[in-house]
Order: structure tokens, then C-alpha cells, then sequence
């Protein structure tokens, strides 16, 4: 098990390492970055002095390393925009971030749960079908798309909910909702199909010859070894939620990560957006690093298949 | 009582079966009626999609009053016919998403038949790659690649293929190294045949399976790929129609005209619900036990 938890962190560890690479070679795809930090007409003497100052003139591994060693230490430069620690913003706005992902996480699972088991439990029904379009629906569905629905319906329309902004729990409910419908067509298919499993293993079958309550059967013992799986997807849907964020933020306004990513790519802010690729990738690893490690808890079994890979 | 109850958890093999080639059938008649559209729409559009008529701007659909018989799902704020440009539209969401989808599954099935073929060292690298490319959130890095390299037809594939290969190296890979242990590998070894006949004459051919469910289940996704980067501003750019722009230009005028982005969403949300049909029947078909 701690060989296990050993290899796991630095296999993380390597995965970072990569991201800053990409993220490091993200300035440079642009060509010079002193051209983006001066105006049009700077004289060539300037670029030259900044180019210096910069020391874009060294080798890039020489860059790449006293990048990366800044960078661990959360220094990612000042962003060009606001002539502020790129970190700073980031932290400034990623706990609204946080709290539309976990909203329509939260959202995705308390409908999508219960759909897939009782869509389970009743094969083949009318509450089947209907669970089944709606996971199609909400698979093809665009996060951009049923955003400007609900906005054009809950906000406008009826005016139930405001249709932009961060002000208050209202004003959360329609980000969360077109953030989660994916996901929640995802986790509803995953809870129908596994459960449909763990209802035809013998165990259950043997549970329910020896005459104990189908209630029991159901929520015991196959619900519990159904929600397995459903622990790893939920950390691959949270990255999946980081990405779709950025549109959801930027269709309602949400002041989160996301809208300020956007906003520093159109405005050729190049450390804002290194720091905030990084920050996102490294939550992404971390979570999926403790999930992993909450996995391994709930099946034994799981360390002994991975370290044979 | 138990003993029918048990009987009902049984999949019964026979209407299931049934239902999912009536979705197959749906799937694919829809996708080819929306491929035909694509490909004929210089003949089938009634207008041409970039003409603006700004006496008839903001106009509703036919069903509606104001609305206007030559215009039957209304038009837009210059003026141009909602149906031209989203038949129009179409040629870039299939076109774009078909290539991109192609040259992803080129990169991925490449490094997932090394990976899987070679083992070892080779195996380890590609896959910390793979998990990299988990890490970083895609659609940013395909922002800020497309806004640094300039959007282009050719750069919005070219950076789509590159950040969603990640699916068929993980797939390919995993079925390479099966294969790979197979009597009918080792004799091809054995005969002296170099790693890469072996790889591509041996072991890619009964790794197609896969490769065809996830291509099908990614094109659905590259197509809302592209009308998100589009969306966002960073797609093929004006004055090509495309849905994604579409979508963004009807931002505007929610409150006024619904048409705007009610119908380019209706026509990506039925496309993508045609492939994805596709998909999962070909998948129950063809692999039952791939999880994708």
C-alpha cells in the first residue's frame, strides 16, 4: 500500500512536470514575447534591452529552468493586464470557480444517482425511457447552448433566476444547471449500466434465495458495490467541469477562473493565462490523486491490478 | 418470490436488441439526411448564407406573425436567412469535425500501438504524455494556441486533433497489449518479420474495432469542440457561417429574438444526438465490453 501511495504521488509528480513543459512552451509558440510587451513602434535598441532584461537571449532550457523553478515557488510573473502577481488573481477568483464546479457536480449527482438506479431497477419501463432520452439529450446537448436556453427561459421569460452575475444563491442555480447537464447524462447512464451489473451478480442472486428483503438486496449489498466506479468518474468529471467552467463563466458572467482565462487570451496576457492552465491542471491532478487513494480504500483489489500494469 | 424476481434482472437479450437498431437506424439516417444537407447546400439553401436584406432584419419564423414565407426559420439582425447559414454551417461543424477526428485518431493510434507494442520505457513515457494531456483543462489550451498561431480553418483542426488524441492512444493501447501476447504475433516475429510489418500487418487490424466505436463517439464531441471554439469567437472565421457563431451572435438578442439561438443549438444538439446513437450502437455491436 505505500509503495502504492509512493508511485501514485510521483507518477503525479511527473504529470506536473509535463504540464509546465506545455505550459512553458505556450509563450514561446507566439514567437517573441517582447514584441507583445512593447508598443508597435519601440525602436530595436528597446526590444533588444528587454529581450535582455527578459533573458530571452539564453538558451531555452536555461528559460525553461528558471521558469519552472519560479513557478514552483507560485511565481508565475506579473500578468500584463492588471500589473499584478498572476497568482493573486487567480486565487481572487477561483474559490467562485470551486463553487459553480461543486454546485453543478452536486446538481449532476443528486438527479443523476437516483435516475440510473431507479431507471435500473424498472428495466425497460416508462421511467426507463424517459431517463434514456434525457441522458441522449443531455449528452448532445452544448453547455453553451441549454445556458442561453435556460437563460432565455428562467431569466428572461419567467424571471425566476437573474441571468448573470454572482449575487447570491439564486443567481448560482442556471450556471450550475448547464454546467452539470452533461455530466449528469454521463453519471446517469454509469449508475443505470452498473447497477444493471451488480443486479445479475450471484452474490445478489444468492442474497435474495436466502430470503432477505429485496429492499435490503437493492440498497445493501448492490448499491454499495454499484457506486464504486461512480467514485472514479466523478474525478474524471471534475476535470471535464474545470473545462466546461470556462464556457459556463463566460456565458453567465460568473467572475470565476474561467471568464478571467478568457479574458487574459484575448488580451495576449501570457503569464495570467501559464498560471491559470497550471493552477487547473495541478487541482485536477490532485483530486484525481486523493480519489485514487480513496479508491484503493473502497477496493482492495485495485493496487494489485495497477502495479501489475 | 424471489425466484421472479431474480428472473426480471435478467437482461433479456432479444428486445433490447431491437431497440438499439431502431436508434441505430434513427442515428444514421438522420446523420445522412444532415451530411446530404451539408454537401448540397449551395443547392438546397435558398439564399445565399452571407446576403444581408436590412429591410428584413429580426424577422421571426414563418409560423409566426411577421414572419416571412421566403425566410421559413426567420432571420438575423443583418438580415440573413437563419436556414441558408445553418445548412451552410453544416459543411464546417461535419467537415471540421471529420478531419479533426481523423487526424486525432492518426496521432493517438500511433502512440497507443507503441505504447502497447514496445512495453516498458516507451510504455511509461506515453502514457505520463497521455495523463498530462488529461491534466490541462483542452479547451484552454486550444484558446490560447488558436489566439497565438491566429484562427484559421487549417489551425482550429490542427489544434483540435492534437488535444483529443488521448482517448484512442489509452484504447488502442490497451488492446494492443493482448494482442501482442497472441499466437499469431510470435509467428510473425518468428518468420523475421520487422516490428513495424508486425505492428501494422498484424496487430492494427485486430485493434479496429475499438478504434472505430471511439472515433464515432469523438466526432460527436469534436463537433461541439468546434462550435464552442467558434462560440467563442475562436473558430473558422467570419464571414463563413458557422453554428457555433451563430449561437454567439444570438447572445444578443435573447430577450427579443429566440430564433437566433434557438435553431443553429437545435441543429448541433440533432447532430451530435445522431453520431453519439451511432456510436453506442456501434459499440453494443461490435464490443460489448468496451467501456468508452
Amino acid at each position: 500500500m505505500l509503495g502504492y501511495v509512493t508511485r501514485r504521488l510521483l507518477q503525479s509528480l511527473g504529470v506536473l512536470l509535463g504540464v509546465s513543459v506545455i505550459v512553458f512552451g505556450l509563450l514561446h509558440l507566439t514567437g517573441d514575447p517582447t514584441r507583445l510587451l512593447l508598443p508597435l513602434e519601440a525602436r530595436e535598441e528597446d526590444v533588444r534591452q528587454l529581450r535582455a532584461l527578459l533573458g530571452l537571449d539564453d538558451p531555452l532550457y536555461v528559460q525553461y529552468a528558471r521558469f519552472l523553478g519560479r513557478a514552483v515557488q507560485g511565481d508565475f510573473g506579473l500578468s500584463f493586464k492588471h500589473q499584478l502577481p498572476a497568482l493573486t488573481l487567480i486565487f481572487q477568483t477561483l474559490p467562485a470557480t470551486l463553487q459553480l464546479t461543486a454546485a453543478g457536480l452536486g446538481f449532476a449527482l443528486v438527479v443523476a444517482v437516483p435516475a440510473g438506479i431507479l431507471a435500473a431497477l424498472k428495466r425497460n419501463s416508462l421511467l426507463d425511457a424517459i431517463c434514456s432520452v434525457g441522458v441522449l439529450l443531455g449528452q448532445a446537448m452544448p453547455v453553451y447552448w441549454l445556458g442561453l436556453l435556460l437563460i432565455m427561459v428562467f431569466a428572461v421569460g419567467l424571471g425566476w433566476f437573474p441571468a448573470a452575475g454572482r449575487d447570491g444563491p439564486a443567481s448560482l442555480v442556471l450556471p450550475a444547471a448547464a454546467l452539470g447537464a452533461f455530466s449528469m447524462a454521463r453519471i446517469a447512464r454509469m449508475a443505470r449500466s452498473g447497477m444493471l451489473e451488480v443486479l445479475a451478480q450471484d452474490y445478489v442472486r444468492t442474497a435474495r434465495a436466502a430470503g432477505i428483503r429485496a429492499f435490503v438486496v437493492t440498497y445493501k449489498y448492490a448499491l454499495k458495490n454499484a457506486a464504486i466506479p461512480l467514485v472514479t468518474i466523478v474525478g474524471l468529471e471534475f476535470g471535464v467541469l474545470l473545462g466546461g467552467a470556462v464556457i459556463t463563466e463566460t456565458i453567465f458572467a460568473w467572475p470565476g477562473v474561467g471568464r478571467l482565462a478568457v479574458d487574459a487570451i484575448f488580451s495576449r496576457d501570457y503569464p495570467l493565462v501559464q498560471a491559470i492552465v497550471a493552477v487547473l491542471a495541478t487541482t485536477f491532478v490532485l483530486i484525481n490523486l486523493v480519489i485514487d487513494l480513496v479508491y484503493t480504500y473502497l477496493d482492495p483489489r485495485i493496487v494489485y491490478v495497477r502495479s501489475l500494469r | 418470490m424471489s425466484v421472479v424476481a431474480s428472473d426480471a434482472a435478467i437482461p433479456l437479450a432479444a428486445p433490447s436488441r431491437r431497440r438499439v437498431s431502431f436508434r441505430a437506424v434513427f442515428g444514421l439516417s438522420v446523420l445522412l439526411l444532415l451530411g446530404g444537407a451539408a454537401v448540397l447546400a449551395p443547392q438546397l439553401a435558398p439564399w445565399e448564407p452571407g446576403k444581408q436584406m436590412l429591410l428584413k432584419r429580426l424577422r421571426p419564423p414563418v409560423w409566426q406573425a411577421r414572419g416571412l414565407r421566403e425566410h421559413p426559420l426567420g432571420t438575423d439582425h443583418l438580415g440573413r436567412d437563419i436556414l441558408s447559414r445553418i445548412l451552410y454551417g453544416g459543411r464546417i461543424s461535419l467537415g471540421v469535425g471529420l478531419t479533426a477526428v481523423t487526424l486525432a485518431a492518426l496521432i493517438g493510434v500511433s502512440l497507443g500501438l507503441c505504447a502497447g507494442f514496445f512495453g516498458g520505457r516507451t510504455d511509461a513515457f506515453i502514457m505520463r504524455v497521455v495523463d498530462v494531456f488529461l491534466a490541462i483543462p483542452y479547451i484552454l489550451l486550444a484558446m490560447g494556441v488558436v489566439f497565438a498561431l491566429g484562427p484559421s480553418l487549417l489551425n482550429v483542426i490542427l489544434v483540435m486533433g492534437a488535444t483529443r488524441w488521448v482517448q484512442f492512444a489509452r484504447i488502442v493501447r490497451a488492446d494492443v497489449l493482448s494482442i501482442r501476447e497472441r499466437e499469431f504475433v510470435a509467428g510473425a516475429r518468428a518468420r523475421g518479420n520487422r516490428p513495424l510489418r508486425v505492428l501494422l500487418r498484424h496487430v492494427l487490424p485486430n485493434a479496429l474495432t475499438p478504434i472505430i466505436v471511439v472515433a464515432t463517439l469523438e466526432l460527436a464531441f469534436m463537433i461541439i469542440y468546434e462550435s464552442a471554439l467558434s462560440f467563442l469567437g475562436l473558430g473558422v472565421q467570419p464571414p463563413t457561417p458557422t453554428w457555433g457563431w451563430m449561437l454567439s451572435d444570438g447572445r444578443n438578442y435573447l430577450a427579443n429574438a429566440w430564433w437566433l439561438a434557438t435553431f443553429p443549438g437545435l441543429a448541433i444538439m440533432l447532430t451530435v444526438l445522431a453520431v453519439n446513437l451511432l456510436g453506442d450502437w456501434l459499440r453494443d455491436t461490435l464490443d460489448p465490453r468496451l467501456k468508452v
